[in-house]
């Protein structure tokens, strides 16, 4: 059985925060955070709203887009690295606010890859479920110090994704996802946020195009025939190195880094949704996350 | 060529007398900065490469030495001296 990309739904908190509002605390100039991130600004939830409130928005957009009531959810997977630590997780919040009765909903914290392993599992779960809404939702801002190289990246908000087994939209066909322990110390945030810079970059520079070029080669395509990238917006000038290393159009990989920074798992739905609304929803269509873990995977759909 | 720099970089053919020299004309390409004579000195600490360029540095040294760095040897620290990659280099 297929399982479809119904819609997608996001939501973005209202506080804009520029990178001039930053630069003064993190000791570098606004241009500065620019050319080396892409970022201009990002969205800072407020203080009223968290990781539960923030995804129950970008779920209900989602619903209403796909014209789907709540109640005929059959799972729900919420991703999300900056949640409250124990348990539950956000999960079970979620499908409560959303009147989702004792439907099944399963968190998935697993920072930036989030919302890739959360739809890899939507794939293949929708046909035993019915339909899976996946969220991914985070809260950065409240996990951010002064370190300027992580500070000025982060920001907040929540993405979604409708996926069924009934006909319509772009067709999932494929998922790869890799994770690899030894570089859980590169990417961490155990009461502070800690980066190995030169290691992240230097390995999700190198793992996102090849975990593309995996995902592709299964299915005998090429980055060539791929018509839009929707990639974790990490950091700007990854994006590129990205699209240098698959020999595609730079124009190929939608971007909007540069209004919402890297919001960690939620990024790439909310990229998603945003490249939906303004572009013909013409497949095929490659979705890739790399973060904390290390963990990363990359989605075909066509 | 959708790149511009990025192109340059890591597509250059080189010609040098040794791979010292080599990997000198590799680094300045990458950094946009003279390579340090020091061969031991670290090109991160110094400022010199960035984490962007370091990524930039392995794509350029495989072409150049017609050699994939497996991810297992995805490690800044082999590659953080000129004489560190060379050591790197020899044992490939």
């Amino acid at each position: 059985m297929s399982a479809y990309l119904r819609a997608f739904g996001r939501y973005v908190p209202e506080r804009v925060v520029a990178n001039a509002e930053l630069a003064a605390r993190l000791d570098r100039t606004a241009e500065w955070i620019e050319n080396a991130s892409g970022i201009r600004e990002r969205r800072y939830a407020a203080a009223d709203e968290d990781v539960v409130s923030m995804a129950v928005r970008a779920g209900l957009d989602c619903l209403q887009r796909a014209g789907v009531e709540p109640g005929s959810v059959g799972l729900l997977i919420v991703a999300s690295g900056s949640g409250t630590s124990g348990f539950p997780g956000p999960a079970v919040s979620v499908a409560h606010a959303l009147g989702l009765g004792s439907t099944p909903a399963l968190d998935v914290p697993v920072a930036s890859a989030g919302s890739v392993f959360a739809l890899a599992l939507a794939m293949r779960l929708t046909e035993a479920h019915g339909k899976v809404l996946v969220i991914a939702s985070e809260k950065m801002s409240v996990l951010i110090g002064d370190d300027p190289n992580t500070a000025m990246l982060f920001g907040d908000g929540a993405g979604a994704v409708l996926v069924s087994t009934e006909p319509g939209g772009l067709r999932l066909v494929d998922a790869v996802l890799h994770s690899d322990g030894a570089y859980r110390d590169d990417l961490a945030f155990d009461g502070s946020l800690r980066m190995n810079g030169l290691n992240v970059i230097l390995h999700a520079s190198r793992k996102m195009p090849a975990v593309i070029d995996e995902v592709l080669q299964r299915s005998q395509m090429t980055a060539a025939q791929v018509g839009t990238f929707l990639l974790h917006q990490a950091n700007l000038n990854l994006l590129t190195r990205v699209a240098k290393s698959l020999n595609v159009d730079r124009e190929r990989v939608f971007t909007n880094i540069e209004r919402y920074g890297n919001t960690s798992s939620a990024s790439m739905l909310i990229a998603a949704s945003e490249w939906a609304e303004t572009n013909p929803v013409d497949g095929p269509v490659v979705f890739c996350a790399f973060g904390a873990g290390f963990h990363w995977g990359a989605v075909l759909a066509v | 060529m959708f790149f511009g720099a990025l192109d340059s970089v890591w597509e250059t053919e080189y010609v040098a007398e040794s791979r010292e020299e080599t990997l000198r004309a590799l680094i300045e390409k990458v950094a946009g900065k003279p390579a340090p004579e020091d061969a031991d000195e670290s090109l991160f600490e110094s400022g010199l490469l960035d984490s962007f360029a370091l990524p930039d540095l392995v794509s350029a040294i495989e072409h150049a030495f017609s050699i994939k760095v497996p991810d297992a040897d995805l490690n800044p620290r082999k590659f953080d001296s000129i004489a560190r990659i060379d050591a790197y280099l020899s044992s490939k």
